[in-house]
């Protein structure tokens, strides 16, 4: 990271080094895990460091995201390439707390919702975690996941629904 | 039955995403439109649930020093976790060098060119360490996190083991620059004496281990799996040798 100068590095550490925590949630839900986060997030942002000269737009985080969702999924199809090829299963995922282990073992809200999400397929729960979680407009998602504003759309709605679902299932079993 | 709408323009009033035209459209179309109003109080009730249930999940401080870290890498390490630990590694480097020196001062050189140029290599790095007066690394006895610090600092993957069970604790690592390329060493403490295990790519074939020794210093050099491995230490031969067996077995 030292072939920065030091302009570019005052302009780096003042515009990117404050989405550091962005950067490590996004990798955190897409890789499902702290530890793998950790390491994702840190090559992310030394792969930022090394593009930051090229980087003359106005909104540090979406650049930033996109590396970190990059830096995933390359990392994704190296580790876990079965991970990539899950599709959304309507049934299965609108049903995702259905059996009585996995219900016992989310036992509020919290657990339900964090199950609900790892089991979305990456591409649904990305969007769904820049929405809901780092509150990001349409067109920074658009932008960051290279997918068209109408597939924002439609992918946050079905990630939004079986989330719902996964809440309202629980409440079902509770007035049972 | 749910609403064409449900999966675009419901989404996107939800979310503040329409012009203000657009939202008055849509408030229209709720009033009577009985299942979009009704996903829309799920979609407030999701979203509440959400956001209660904090699941933002923020960066460790360590992730926070370890960038700001590689971003200045001239500043001294005041801060670092062990001063201590770096302190003596610069110790065992200087005496690393001066051992290398009357290495090739007494055997009058060249004898195997081989020895030559990792001697050349060695020396070269370990002034720069010691010009530097610190080490870009990491000290720590976890293998999980020397590997993580060197995961996306050398391009290639890093056989990171904790022998500390045989005698052999990890105790850090750092990264040395060596003719261009990255050379990561990875040092071990074996009865109070560190050794270094110099590691880097290679396209040649794997060999078995070739030892040499010269004063006090000992070293044992190998290739496994397009890797190169140079153990150095003034520690007892048959020690490395042991380690090198544990590397290469766990590799």
């Amino acid at each position: 990271m030292s072939e920065l100068g030091l302009e570019d590095r005052v302009r780096f550490e003042q515009f990117v080094l404050p989405h550091v925590d962005a950067a490590f949630n996004l990798a955190r839900w897409l890789l499902r895990g702290r530890t793998d986060a950790e390491d994702v997030a840190q090559e992310a942002l030394l792969r930022a460091c090394r593009f930051f000269r090229g980087f003359h737009g106005e909104n540090a985080r979406a650049w930033l995201l996109q590396i970190v969702r990059n830096t995933c999924y390359t990392w994704l199809e190296k580790n876990r390439p079965l991970e990539l090829s899950m599709e959304f299963d309507e049934e299965l995922h609108l049903q995702p707390c259905a059996t009585p282990e996995t219900l016992a073992i989310a036992g509020d809200d919290r657990k339900h919702l964090i199950l609900a999400l790892e089991t979305l397929p990456p591409r649904f729960r990305e969007v769904l975690v820049l929405r809901e979680l780092e509150g990001c407009s349409y067109k920074e998602i658009a932008a960051i996941t290279s997918i068209p504003i109408g597939t924002v759309m439609s992918s946050l709605s079905r990630a939004r629904r079986q989330l719902y679902s996964a809440l309202a299932h629980k409440e079902v079993v509770r007035e049972v | 039955m749910r609403c064409d709408f449900a999966d675009s323009l419901l989404q996107g009033y939800f979310d503040g995403e329409l012009s203000a035209a657009g939202s008055a459209e849509f408030e229209r179309h709720l009033d009577h439109c009985g299942p979009c109003a009704a996903e829309l109080v799920d979609l407030d009730l999701l979203h509440d649930s959400l956001q209660l249930a904090q699941l933002y999940e923020l960066a460790s401080p360590s992730l926070q020093r370890k960038i700001k870290a590689r971003l200045r890498p001239v500043v001294p390490t005041t801060a670092a976790p062990q001063p201590l630990f770096w302190h003596w590694l610069a110790a065992a480097a200087a005496l690393l060098l001066v051992a290398i020196v009357l290495w090739r001062v007494s055997s009058g050189l060249r004898n195997d060119d081989y020895k030559g140029e990792l001697a050349g290599e060695l020396v070269e790095a370990h002034m720069r360490s010691l010009q530097n007066g610190h080490v870009n690394g990491v000290a720590s006895e976890d293998e999980h996190v020397v590997k993580g610090w060197f995961d996306g600092k050398v391009k290639f993957a890093i056989p990171v083991r904790d022998f500390a069970n045989q005698g052999f604790t990890l105790k850090g690592g750092h990264l040395d620059d060596i003719e261009g390329r990255s050379v990561a060493v990875l040092v071990y403490e074996r009865n109070g004496r560190p050794i270094n295990v110099f590691i880097w790519r290679t396209r040649e074939p794997d060999t078995s281990a070739r030892t040499g020794s010269r004063q006090d210093f000992q070293w044992v050099d190998w290739r496994k799996g397009k890797l190169e491995f140079c153990a150095v230490s003034d520690a007892d031969r048959v020690d490395l040798e042991r380690l090198h067996q544990l590397i290469n077995s766990s590799a």
